[in-house]
């Protein structure tokens, strides 16, 4: 017979990497109600959230305070009504200027991991915290054990057109891991391909894993992933299988970093609906 | 219903004679009498596509009535027409936008004949799509020839949901 003990001591250490993997899964994500508009002027709303399925939130909201709209012609535009919920941010942009928009939440900075005299693992900034009144050069002890720095760049975002598709808000700002459109991110259609060129501080970002997955997740046993690699130019192409929103994460790591830091990664991830056709 | 259409239809058909004596291509659109709840008239585009999709604009019926433009919200729902060249456009377009309509057999207000004559000859196709508040969407299609040949005439398709019998042809 099996003692409960010996179950207990067997499925605890599952328990805890299980809780590990979703913890290092967990998704940020900005997503409109809708994508493509007609009218002289219109209303899109939004929901942000951090979830492991998506779009349902149920983890944690997203903090609405770093994201950032801008207009067609550049401007950056003032979220309405915004309220965070315990599960979900959600806020308003009225658009009045025909184009394409870009809504987003974008950081980048050096991140520091060392060990100090008593063995114990230290991070700079602290983890899920911003670097407040310290540098690099007063907070981290350059001599410490096992002391890596990483720059690290960050980008959440999503796009919303009224009328006619526009391509000046896409524009990369060269910083960070950043998607450039060869197909605009609002002409999505089912079973068409849609091609991408992925960025890393303004120079083609080779070998940046992508990963694509559709909302609804709840409704369907199994992820249905798309899993590419970005080509020499950065480039990467997907074939929508089916209408609906669709997710989609890259993530990128090279040694081309500037000292201090010795890695260079970046994170980067796009809410794109795709509609029937 | 069968009935009340194809009466419609006809009275429709000899309208249309009389008005557009001048063109000698006619089309209709027929929007079915559905047994719906709530029920709103469709919006409908209608337009041509060249074989590298260039369009030209022939039709859409939308809420042109409401204040400040209201109407043109929905217009995006027309899916395939708003990215074929809707969303390009700015509303209301003289001789092509027009009220939505209800059911029964509507003939297009459009000079087709004039229209398709100033195009290059080649393979073509003719575009319906209908969508509806709180029902579905609706894309048909007749695949033509310029010039028209009338000896092809009348060419026509049929719909199930959104759209019913659609009719090009010729009226002497």
């Amino acid at each position: 017979m099996f003692s409960k003990k010996i179950i207990q001591t067997t499925l605890l250490p599952i328990a805890l990497m299980l809780v590990t993997a979703q913890t290092n899964a967990h998704r940020a994500w900005i997503k409109p109600s809708e994508t493509v508009l007609s009218g002289e002027e219109n209303y899109v709303t939004f929901d942000a959230a951090v979830s492991n399925t998506l779009f349902i939130p149920e983890y944690v909201a997203y903090r609405p305070n770093s994201i950032a709209a801008y207009a067609p012609n550049g401007n950056k535009l003032t979220l309405e009504n915004v309220a965070t919920g315990k599960y979900r941010s959600t806020f308003d942009l009225k658009l009045t200027q025909t184009g394409t928009y870009r809504i987003a939440s974008a950081s980048a900075g050096i991140r520091a991991m060392w060990r100090d005299d008593e063995g114990k693992r230290k991070m700079w900034p602290p983890r899920g915290q911003s670097a407040q009144g310290e540098t690099f050069e007063t907070a981290v002890p350059k001599n410490a054990k096992e002391l890596r720095v990483s720059y690290s760049a960050r980008r959440v975002e999503t796009f919303v057109t009224l009328g006619e598709p526009s391509t000046e808000s896409l524009k990369p700002t060269n910083k960070g891991l950043e998607l450039v459109p060869v197909t605009h991110p609002n002409d999505l259609y089912a079973t068409e391909s849609a091609e991408f060129i992925m960025l890393i501080d303004g120079s083609p970002a080779a070998g940046a894993e992508v990963e694509i997955n559709r909302g609804s997740m709840r409704y369907r046993n199994q992820q249905q992933s798309i899993n590419l690699t970005t080509d020499e130019n950065g480039n990467f192409s997907v074939t929508w299988p089916k209408a609906g929103m669709y997710f989609i994460e890259v993530s990128y790591e090279d040694d081309k970093a500037q000292a201090p830091a010795t890695k260079r990664q970046g994170k980067y991830s796009a809410t794109f609906e795709v509609l029937p056709l | 219903m069968k009935i009340g259409t194809l009466f419609c239809g006809f009275i429709c058909a000899l309208a249309t004679t009389a008005v557009h004596a001048k063109s000698n291509l006619q089309l209709e659109v027929t929007i079915p009498r559905l047994q719906v709840a709530e029920y709103h008239q469709p919006y409908v585009a209608v337009w041509l596509e060249n074989s590298q999709r260039k369009v030209t604009q022939i039709a859409v019926w939308y809420d042109i009535e409401m204040e400040n433009g209201k109407g043109e919200e929905w217009l995006a729902d027309l899916r395939q027409w708003w990215r074929r060249g809707g969303r390009k456009l700015s509303f209301p377009i003289d001789g092509i936008t027009g009220a939505t309509k209800g059911p029964g057999m509507h003939t297009v207000d459009f000079d087709l004949s004039k229209s398709l004559n100033q195009l290059p000859a080649g393979k073509y196709t003719l575009r319906i799509e209908a969508a509806r508040e709180v029902g579905g969407r609706e894309l048909l299609q007749i695949p033509i020839t310029l010039p028209i040949d009338n000896k092809v005439l009348p060419l026509t398709v049929e719909g199930n949901t959104e759209l019913g019998l659609v009719r090009l042809s010729a009226t002497q």
